[in-house]
């Protein structure tokens, strides 16, 4: 396999660097007015700062799987079935994965600090587990093997049922908790009243997740097509040895 | 040939090679049991703390009855597959173009039978074991439950185990996919029963919107399997 | 005191996480595009 005919490796572009720089700046921006310069909260006081973290992270896993329904469907239904929406998909979704589980892991950590508790079986964090478990259970789909249509085709109708599926849980969800409903004044539920600065903190947290999210999705998408290039090349160059093979066999010894 | 004539056809097969192996009566039903069984090692305590109503047991018994049909739900859809792929019968069917939303309503069909006899004996098992009553106001919504539920996860383990079925290392897959999908059907219809059974003092009408939730989930996935289950069997 | 390690932690999970997700990516893109031709790269 002739490496000649190769590019010198990587997937980035300049528009990536600038995408790239820019989330930088906006991470560093993030800290310094998330663990800095911002006020603390009234009732939480400092476990305030952990929810510019965890809330945008919260907002970019939804996006993310956004995405990867849309991208899924996208492959389906259009006549052309072109491969590109299912490397999104799948590229969003290992993203969208990543974000929920800092969304959980974060949201513990306030919760502790909070409510006193690691974890409360309230309709948001409930229905944020399963959308993580499910969409574990979509990139495990994703690597059961085959060609790149029959992945293609399987987590395109995993993903989509999935996002017919959520509403279902919420709801069930929010009416088994609203059984079990506690006095909101002893814990609060994370709808903080933000004003001023801290609102501005939580909008720049939101943009350079977004950077993070784009910057990150492009990359594993890009890594993705060459991992199925490398796929086909591989099949070709298999193909073309044994016919090299069936040409030189009779010297062998 | 009519779809449904199909799936009745594909329906009838099922059940008769059911009939005729009983793989489901002897090795799944007596799963479940067991299963039963292991929940009061795990969670019986001491008989009835002083002042309680229910026993502990008596009070999770509708989610145990649901846990158990979940378990044996799983066992129940690789059976399914298993004998379509062990000749490769589900390929035949496919190259001979055979409907395959009417191929997804035998299959369903099939299973939901055999997963309403399992959950009626559950019940029973619960009522000889944990001491459940049920009583006659609530024998409609119970019905109501049994009915819904029944199809909601009958078709979505069809469309799952359509996905799970066959290769190497995808069987494993199905309980990792199926169980967090039934979240809505194992929450509505232990609520639902709750209520029937009038459990922590929960009164029946309280049920009925739980019904609701559990009905619609089998509508989606009646409905979305219908039209997945073809593109998904398709290799 | 338990306040500021887990506000402190729950950046460093966050932003370390990020970061090695990032790094794995992008030493796997680095790898593997070498083997492969330009026509198969979209953005080159």
């Amino acid at each position: 396999m002739a490496a000649t005919d190769a590019s010198p490796g990587g997937t980035a572009t300049r528009g990536t660097r600038l995408i790239g720089a820019a989330a930088f700046v906006g991470v560093a921006w993030l800290v310094a007015f998330g663990l800095g310069f911002s006020p603390a909260d009234r009732d939480q006081r400092e476990s305030v700062r952990i929810l510019y973290v965890h809330v945008p992270s919260a907002w970019l896993a939804y996006l993310a799987f956004v995405v990867t329904a849309v991208a899924s469907g996208l492959y389906l239904f259009r006549r052309r079935h072109s491969l590109a929406w299912d490397r999104l998909a799948g590229a969003s979704a290992e993203v969208g994965v990543l974000f929920m589980g800092i969304t959980l892991v974060s949201g513990m950590l306030w919760g502790r600090l909070t409510w006193g508790v690691f974890w409360e079986w309230d309709a948001r964090l409930t229905t944020t587990a399963f959308l993580f478990v499910t969409y574990i259970g979509y990139l495990a789909v994703r690597r059961l093997g085959g060609s790149h249509e029959q992945r293609a085709r399987r987590s395109a109708v995993v993903a989509l049922l999935a996002v017919l599926e959520i509403p279902l849980v919420h709801w069930s969800v929010v009416l088994w908790r609203s059984l079990h409903q506690e006095a909101s004044v002893i814990r609060p539920d994370g709808d903080v009243k933000m004003d001023g600065l801290m609102l501005f903190t939580l909008f720049v947290g939101i943009v350079a997740f977004t950077l993070l999210y784009v910057w990150l999705v492009i990359h594993r998408q890009r890594t993705l097509t060459a991992e199925d290039a490398l796929d086909d090349a591989g099949l070709d160059a298999a193909i073309a040895a044994r016919r090299a093979e069936a040409v030189t066999a009779p010297e062998a010894v | 040939m009519t779809s449904w004539r199909i799936a009745r056809l594909v329906a009838g097969k099922d059940l008769r090679i059911e009939w005729r192996s009983r793989v489901a009566l002897n090795q799944v039903l007596p799963f479940a049991a067991v299963v039963m069984v292991m929940f009061a090692f795990a969670l019986d305590r001491l008989p009835r703390p002083a002042g309680a109503e229910d026993s502990l047991l008596e009070s999770v018994a509708p989610g145990l009855v649901w846990l158990a049909s979940l378990f044996s739900l799983l066992l129940l859809v690789q059976r399914a597959f298993a004998v379509e792929t062990d000749d490769g019968a589900l390929d035949a069917l496919r190259v001979a173009r055979v409907d395959a939303g009417a191929l997804f309503w035998g299959k369903t069909l099939a299973l939901a039978a055999q997963l309403a006899v399992l959950e009626a004996l559950l019940l029973v098992t619960a009522v000889l074991l944990y001491g459940t009553e049920v009583r006659a106001s609530g024998v409609v919504l119970l019905i109501a439950t049994w009915v819904a539920a029944t199809f909601g996860l009958a078709s979505v383990g069809t469309l799952y185990g359509g996905l799970a079925a066959g290769a190497r290392g995808r069987e494993t897959l199905l309980p990792l996919l199926l169980l967090p999908v039934v979240a809505p059907v194992l929450i509505g219809a232990t609520r639902a029963v709750e209520a029937a059974l009038g459990t922590g003092g929960t009164a029946i009408a309280d049920g009925w919107p739980w019904v609701g939730v559990v009905a619609v989930f089998a509508v989606v996935f009646g409905a979305g399997g219908t039209l997945a289950f073809g593109p998904l069997i398709d290799e | 005191m338990e306040d500021a390690g887990f506000i402190i932690g729950s950046y460093v999970i966050t932003f370390g996480a990020i970061a090695v997700y990032a790094w794995r990516v992008l030493r796997r893109s680095r790898r593997i595009t070498t083997r492969v031709p330009d026509e198969a790269k979209p953005w080159t």
